[in-house]
């Protein structure tokens, strides 16, 4: 009875190729991860401008204000870029859950013990990471976008609300440890994204992991640098 | 030498199962595991016991059949081994091995240590296979391959079939499975084709079989008997993306009724 069950359940599934080559490819497993790909690095993209747009603190008030300005000045083109990636991020976390749900089914009974030999602990924490930048996106988004959360939010003035948020020790404690998730998420995704869409040249797929390495690098060690130098006074 | 053993005994696929504890006295360093364990059989036998039911054929590596999880790793320890490769002399005197079945809802346990891999026969039949001329041997250089390729391809071949990819990764996949036999098959003018036939039909028979998805984890490739690098997945999703949207033809697994019925089902094999 039960296997009657089972068989009629993976038929369906199969659909008789009445899904279509789209319908395959998004159901298959391999699919979804190249979807996990292209929205990841979607959101890599996005962090690497906003870090670029963040280092214009060391330029001084002005021209930060300024470029913040001349985005918002583009009116509808940042609310384009704003919902393609909102969109990424939504797509992200369903297909991670869809994922992880599936992942989780192929192994009913759990080994009482298991050892770590290949993975990393990036890689091990990848949910994990995910679900903490997911609940620290709306924090940051209601802190230094809209000020809601902010104490001295002074609208148009990004320069000023950046180094008074981080003035305040645990704020900036807050934001150094969100970074340090950040990066393992980078890591770990900025990596795999290129073997998820097959990029697998014997030349070029050694360098990947280094390329991982130095975006990780670049974007911890940049953001955490404003929180760093507003509490020592670099920036005020 | 001296060992504490603690091993999973289930008496059948719907029993539930538990770990035992034994004792593994004056074990030679030069028994393979499994000798050690065909020593303890024969005491559990001489005792009236049920003896630990496990997989093995030809005890030097090459068949993939032998299968445990040894102190939480896939074939134990060592690298590029089976666990009928795995000598005792690999262990320190004294040492607690804890030794567990493959686990995967795919790889449903029959008996203690015994799983069923039927799941992974499964991916094969879906396309495993290239066409080819019948009749008597082709002369060998009647198709030239390059080395380059060759290689590559001999080394996707060296695929065992033992399931320790799957049993090792933190999500049950049958990634490094699936994409060794599509690596194999892929880089060979032989199997051009049904190149793109194969990589549809095997990526939809890997997920239909109840395994979990590939994020990259490596410890497939670490656990690996044959060495078999996680690049074969990063090909398998190349082969993938190119049949869905670079072939020709439109291809899509319609698998019927009947087909899937000539593919026993891993309860079948218990009854």
């Amino acid at each position: 009875m039960n296997k009657i069950a089972i068989r009629s359940k993976t038929a369906t599934r199969v659909g008789a190729g009445s899904v279509g080559f789209l319908g395959v490819f998004y159901r298959s497993t391999v699919g979804k991860k190249i979807i996990m790909a292209v929205t990841g690095a979607i959101g890599v993209g996005f962090v690497i401008v906003h870090l670029s747009l963040n280092l214009l603190a060391y330029a001084g008030a002005s021209s930060m204000n300024d470029v913040d300005r001349l985005l918002k000045s583009t009116g509808g083109w940042l609310w384009l870029a704003r919902a393609v990636l909102i969109t990424a991020v939504v797509v992200h976390v369903i297909i991670a859950w869809q994922l992880l749900r599936t992942s989780r089914a192929s192994r009913p009974v759990d080994y009482q013990h298991w050892e770590p030999v290949g993975s990393t602990f990036a890689s091990r924490t990848m949910r994990w990471t995910g679900v903490m930048l997911l609940l620290f996106i709306p924090l940051h988004v209601l802190h230094l976008a809209s000020g809601t959360l902010h104490p001295d939010f002074v609208a148009d003035d990004v320069y000023h609300n950046v180094v008074s948020a981080f003035r305040v020790w645990y704020v900036s404690a807050l934001y150094i440890l969100a970074m340090g998730i950040l990066g393992l998420h980078v890591f770990h995704g900025s990596w795999s994204m290129f073997q998820s869409v097959g990029f697998n040249h014997p030349r070029y797929r050694g360098w990947i992991r280094h390329l991982a390495t130095l975006v990780t690098l670049v974007v911890v060690l940049g953001f955490i640098s404003i929180p760093i130098a507003v509490l020592l006074g670099i920036l005020s | 030498m001296n060992f504490t053993l603690c091993i999973w005994r289930q008496k059948d696929a719907r029993s539930p199962g538990r770990m035992m504890t034994y004792d593994a006295k004056d074990v030679s360093p030069d028994m393979s595991f499994l000798e050690m364990l065909d020593v303890l059989n024969e005491k559990l036998i001489g005792s009236n016991d049920e003896p630990i039911a496990f997989d093995s054929d030809c005890r030097e590596g090459i068949c993939g059949t032998c299968s445990m999880m040894i102190n939480g790793i896939a074939h134990g320890p060592r690298r590029g081994t089976t666990t009928c490769q795995l000598y005792m002399r690999h262990f320190k005197n004294g040492d607690i091995l804890r030794i567990e079945p493959w686990r995967n809802k795919a790889f449903p346990v029959i008996k203690d240590l015994v799983v069923d891999r039927t799941a992974l026969d499964r991916i094969v039949q879906s396309g495993g296979f290239i066409s080819t001329r019948a009749g008597s041997a082709p002369e060998a250089n009647g198709i030239l391959v390059s080395k380059f390729d060759a290689d590559s391809a001999m080394d996707a071949a060296a695929c065992i079939g033992c399931g320790a990819c799957v049993a090792a990764c933190p999500n049950g996949s049958a990634a490094l499975f699936t994409g060794a036999k599509l690596t194999h098959l892929a880089l060979m003018p032989q199997g051009q084709p049904e190149r793109s036939r194969r990589a549809i039909k095997m990526v939809t028979a890997m997920d239909q079989a109840d395994f979990g998805n590939c994020t990259m984890h490596r410890e497939c490739e670490a656990v690996c008997p044959a060495e078999i690098s996680v690049t074969v997945i990063v090909q398998m999703n190349w082969e993938f993306l190119r049949a869905s949207f670079l072939e020709r033809e439109i291809i899509t697994p319609s698998v019927s009724q009947s087909e899937i019925k000539t593919l026993p089902r891993s309860n079948d094999a218990t009854t």
